[in-house]
């Protein structure tokens, strides 16, 4: 793996379901640490492409690669353990289980205690659950959910359940974060709150995202390369000042506005 | 804090059931429980195994397999082999029909686990009627006619069994390992996204749920004389389900108490098992119209016992399930 290895390289990936060529022939790469943005009208296949380099659906043509390995007809939990995490467009959090259980389940493929100690509670058992809960409590403070620990997922307030939902997909430890429209159905505060949110984490994990937002204007403010994909295909990728102008951009999106 | 108080709760009713047994034990030895009663209390201990390994597969995991009676003939046959065929005492029938359950669970689960809802109904529905099929023509064990088996199941044999499928689970489900079953139950596509393995964790919620069904196979065998591949129908997989879903999906307790009303119930009604089905099925009309979340909803005892105080989540009574 050599220094300018992308930590994330698509290449002409794509998917068709029967007829519909759902996104095609994309071309995408990552440098770690950057924060980039994947706008498009609505169905133009941002989410189905999230589908894609989480092995949720295979690629039926083309290749992805994390730091240099394919990642091509992986299991959705294998590719996690390889670093790549997510957030969903409708919040899917374990809604009956608490705050605490939503991010210890996210540490569960760290969990070094077997079945077997589990159930003969041996002391590896009462040392690896003491540890998790220890670790989730922690991380949860960052994302100020300490005073919900115990508060069923689904009673939250929807910006807390947003928050949640990036929390857990935070604590699966990821190289790569995919958030698929987290700013949906949110008011403009609660959307501020969340740019500072992702700002900071970014920061402090180290992390490399790439962020599906529908608003053009929300993503311009705090991405610094943007893809833009229409009908499955990438018609555009730049800064967001080129992105801005570019004629095609403006097309697609005017589109939308009319139909 | 938090976990040294579960402790506590746990081994107090472990002590507690200790007591219980030994308490039985005396009634039953001295003759204060006439032989119906005896026969009862088995039965139920029995249900209290087969009610709880379903849990784990139904409330816990959330995968609605309906073939359970498929695992008890397995274990059922299986002690009755290693007892009346090969003469091995009676702790190693049940052993052996454990394994042999949970063998069948992993045969079982890896192809039908991939399938989901009513296709897993359909499919786990298939299995029982199989199995069921599978010992009624082959000869080995009597076909139609059965087999007879001498009758060693013993109060502390069931009491035994009981509480170690009762322990089992408990602390199977309150680790990360239940945890990544109730995720699978929650939302597949989040568990799978969280890095849950979940094929692996359906299919060993899948296993520990058979071993145990197989071990009550054990009991139910050594219990009534004669095991006929008649006893191990549809039906029987029914009175199993029936005991998880009016516990309550989710309430392990839950499905402990269905499993001591409706066998009392039941027994009860035994000389008139039409009307046993019609009142079933009414308390399942009723229930689903009153109290669709079950006697228990997706709470324990344990939340009721110390309601209010430190409301644990995690278990609340309009949870909804995704079983299908
Ligand atoms: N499993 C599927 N089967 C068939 N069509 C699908 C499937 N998943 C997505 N699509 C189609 O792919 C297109 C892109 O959808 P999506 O990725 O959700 O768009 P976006 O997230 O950009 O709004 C839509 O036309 C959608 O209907
Ligand atoms: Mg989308």
């Amino acid at each position: 793996m050599t220094a300018n290895t992308p930590l994330l390289k698509v290449d002409k990936a794509g998917i068709r379901f029967g007829g519909l060529k759902a996104v095609s022939e994309v071309n995408l790469e990552l440098q770690k640490g950057e924060l980039v943005g994947l706008i498009g009208p609505n169905g133009a296949g941002k989410t189905t492409f999230f589908n894609l380099l989480t092995g949720v659906y295979v690629p039926t043509e083309g290749s992805i690669s994390l730091d240099g390995e394919k990642l091509n007809g992986f299991a959705p939990y294998k590719i996690t353990k390889k670093g790549i995490s997510r957030t969903f467009q409708n919040i899917r959090l374990f809604s009956d289980l608490t705050v605490l259980d939503n991010v210890k389940i996210a540490y569960h493929s760290l969990a070094k205690h077997s079945i077997i100690s589990s159930i003969f509670r041996l002391p590896s058992h009462f040392a690896g659950e003491r540890e998790m809960e220890e670790k989730a409590i922690e991380f949860l403070k960052i994302f100020k959910l300490d005073n919900v620990l115990y508060e069923q997922a689904k009673n939250l307030p929807y910006g807390q359940q947003r928050r949640l939902e990036i929390a857990r997909a935070l604590a699966a430890n990821p190289k790569l974060l995919l958030l698929d429209e987290p700013a949906a159905g949110m008011n403009p505060q609660e959307t501020d709150e969340l740019m500072n949110l992702i700002a900071l984490i970014r920061e402090r994990f180290d992390l490399t995202i790439l962020l599906i937002e529908h608003d053009m204007n929300l993503v311009m403010g705090v991405c610094e390369r943007i893809y833009v994909l229409d009908h499955g295909q990438l018609i555009a990728d730049g800064t967001p000042e080129e992105i801005r102008n570019n004629p095609k951009v403006i097309e697609a999106y005017l589109g939308e506005e009319v139909s | 804090m938090k976990s040294s108080k579960h402790a506590k709760g746990f081994w107090l009713s472990i002590v507690l059931a200790v007591i219980f047994s030994i308490v039985m034990q005396f009634l039953i030895s001295g003759g204060t429980l006439n032989p119906f009663y005896v026969n009862t209390l088995f039965s139920i201990g029995i249900n209290i195994i087969l009610a709880v390994s379903l849990h784990l597969i139904i409330g816990i995991t959330g995968q609605f397999s309906i073939g359970h009676a498929g695992f008890l003939a397995v274990g059922a046959y299986m002690s009755a082999i290693v007892t009346m065929k090969l003469a091995l005492p009676f702790p190693v029938a049940i052993l052996a029909a454990g394994m042999a359950a949970a063998v069948a669970g992993l045969v079982i689960g890896i192809p039908t686990l991939r399938l989901r809802g009513d296709y897993l109904a359909i499919a786990t529905l298939g299995f029982g009627e199989i199995m069921r099929i599978v010992f009624l023509n082959i000869d080995y064990v009597g076909g139609a006619s059965g087999m007879t088996v001498t009758h060693l199941t013993t109060w502390p044999w069931v009491i035994a069994c009981v509480l170690m499928t009762i322990i089992v689970i408990v602390n199977f489900t309150n680790s990360t390992h239940g945890r990544a079953c109730l995720s699978i139950r929650e939302n597949e596509i989040a568990a799978d996204a969280m890095g849950i393995n979940t094929t692996y964790y359906k299919v060993m919620a899948f296993v520990i749920g058979a071993f145990f069904a197989g071990v009550a196979g054990a009991l139910h065998a050594h219990n009534f004389y004669i095991i006929q591949p008649g006893n191990f129908g549809f039906l029987k997989s029914f009175d199993i389900l029936i005991l998880v879903v009016i516990g309550g999906l989710g309430s392990m307790s839950g499905s402990v108490f269905a499993a001591i009303l409706l066998t009392i119930i039941s027994t009860y009604l035994s000389n008139y098992p039409e009307l046993r089905m019609v009142i079933y099925s009414l308390v399942l009309v009723v229930m689903m119209l009153f109290r669709p979340q079950g006697l228990m909803g997706t709470k324990e005892i344990t939340a009721f016992l110390k309601m209010g105080k430190s409301a644990k989540g995690g278990s609340h009574d309009d949870g909804k399930h995704t079983t299908a």
